[in-house]
């Protein structure tokens, strides 16, 4: 016997008044069939309740056109709302999102735009993440777990968008809802922390706040919704088509 | 015979001494801060042991499936634990070992790393230095320093 076998791990009691595991368990029906064989069913209005839904996919339509030159109103929100304002050595700090200037080399002409985490369908940080710390909700946003994630930094390899970054000092004053710290990677999160409320992500809103309104964010699933009806209606690219990742984030006047 | 009377009573009046210790009111472990509003539900004696399980389920259930309307979170334990300065009235860091979690841990010899990347204050405070979030204190540790030394003194012996 080996001491491992002598390591239990403690069952939670249960405790209805605050361990209520299925919190939106009001529609939930369980069946036993035998001793250690249940099924459970969700009425689809409790499970869709609380939490990241899956039947929605959450995308952002960036107008190239009405991105303004010099503006980095969405770059400043999210370093307020998100907390990676960073000091120490500036080529080490993050970027969850940069503004990103084209030239076109025959014209001169230049464009800006702003560039973070694309949230893509089938995301190649996902797939190299050896701890599985690197993943996508079931609505679409793609996150890092920094509970399970170890620097290894396979993902900003594997990230073709060069979207995520490194934490290489020791942080403090951080966000509640964005804990960050040193040895972990991090991304842009689409302000996973606003959206789970309702609300849209800090970038949009202060580009909204600016007037150019270049940024639509809303659920890609949803025929009805401004950023369907938008995509729709003009044409847009997503960043490296080639790669066949179909990204959350997509491009219109590029 | 007489010499295991001895034994045996010696060992009787071992194991009747943590009752006698809680009839006294004195209790072994570290001297706990005092917290404001109401006590938990599941009783301090289970949230002493069960804590850091309610925590790690409630983290994933946050992450991973975005819901948000959790009880057991780490912001809210700031809620009433929080230890205050006595002279300047302000939250300590982890880097102090007055700070709650550091009571207990480090009486335990529990090195916790939530505070790498989550505040250790609660939100609003302004922590002064982020010397408590550094990923590894190597060179504070003993155990690095013995590794250090034997490395030492194997170059030493080497050179000669």
């Amino acid at each position: 016997m080996s001491p491992k076998d002598n390591f239990v791990l403690p069952d939670l009691p249960e405790n209805p008044s605050r361990r209520n595991f299925f919190k939106s368990g009001a529609a939930a029906v369980t069946l036993t069939l035998a001793p250690g064989i249940t099924v459970m069913a969700f009425g689809g209005t409790a499970a869709s309740a609380a939490g990241a839904d899956a039947g929605k996919r959450w995308g952002l339509l960036i107008d190239v056109n009405k991105c303004a030159k010099d503006c980095t109103a969405c770059v400043t929100a999210c370093k307020d709302e998100n907390g990676w304002a960073g000091y120490g050595d500036p080529e080490q700090n993050s970027q969850w999102i940069r503004k990103v200037t084209m030239r076109n080399k025959a014209t001169g002409h230049e464009t800006e735009m702003p560039v973070m985490c694309q949230h893509c369908e089938d995301p190649p940080c996902v797939d190299v993440c050896p701890t599985g710390a690197s993943f996508k909700r079931v609505d679409g946003i793609v996150l890092v777990d920094k509970h399970t994630c170890i620097g290894c930094r396979y993902c900003m390899m594997a990230c073709p968008f060069k979207a995520r970054s490194f934490v290489h000092e020791p942080v403090n004053n951080q966000k509640p809802h964005a804990p960050r710290g040193q040895g972990t990677v991090e991304s842009c999160t689409l302000c996973v922390h606003r959206v789970d409320k309702g609300q849209i992500p800090a970038c949009v809103e202060a580009c909204d706040a600016t007037g150019h309104g270049a940024m639509v964010f809303g659920d890609l699933n949803d025929p009805a919704s401004d950023i369907s009806k938008a995509l729709a209606s003009y044409p847009s690219v997503a960043l490296r088509p080639d790669l066949d990742l179909n990204p959350g984030v997509r491009y219109a006047n590029l | 015979m007489k010499r295991l009377l001895t034994i045996v009573s010696l060992l009787f009046a071992v194991l009747a001494l943590p009752v006698v210790a809680q009839d006294s009111g004195w209790r072994y472990g570290p001297t706990l801060s005092e917290a404001s509003g109401d006590p938990h539900p599941e009783g301090n004696e289970y949230m002493r042991k069960f804590h850091m399980e309610l925590m790690k389920h409630d983290r994933d259930m946050t992450l991973r499936d975005g819901e948000r309307e959790i009880d057991a979170s780490l912001k809210q334990c700031f809620d009433c634990h929080t230890v205050k300065d006595e002279r300047t009235g302000d939250p300590v860091t982890y880097d102090d070992e007055r700070h709650f979690c550091r009571t207990c841990h480090d009486f335990v010899s529990v090195k916790v790393d939530c505070f790498t990347c989550h505040r250790s204050t609660p939100e609003g405070f302004n922590e002064p230095s982020p010397l408590h979030a550094r990923l590894l204190d190597l060179g504070a540790s003993p155990e690095f320093e013995m590794v250090e030394s034997f490395i030492t003194s194997l170059e030493t012996s080497s050179d000669q």
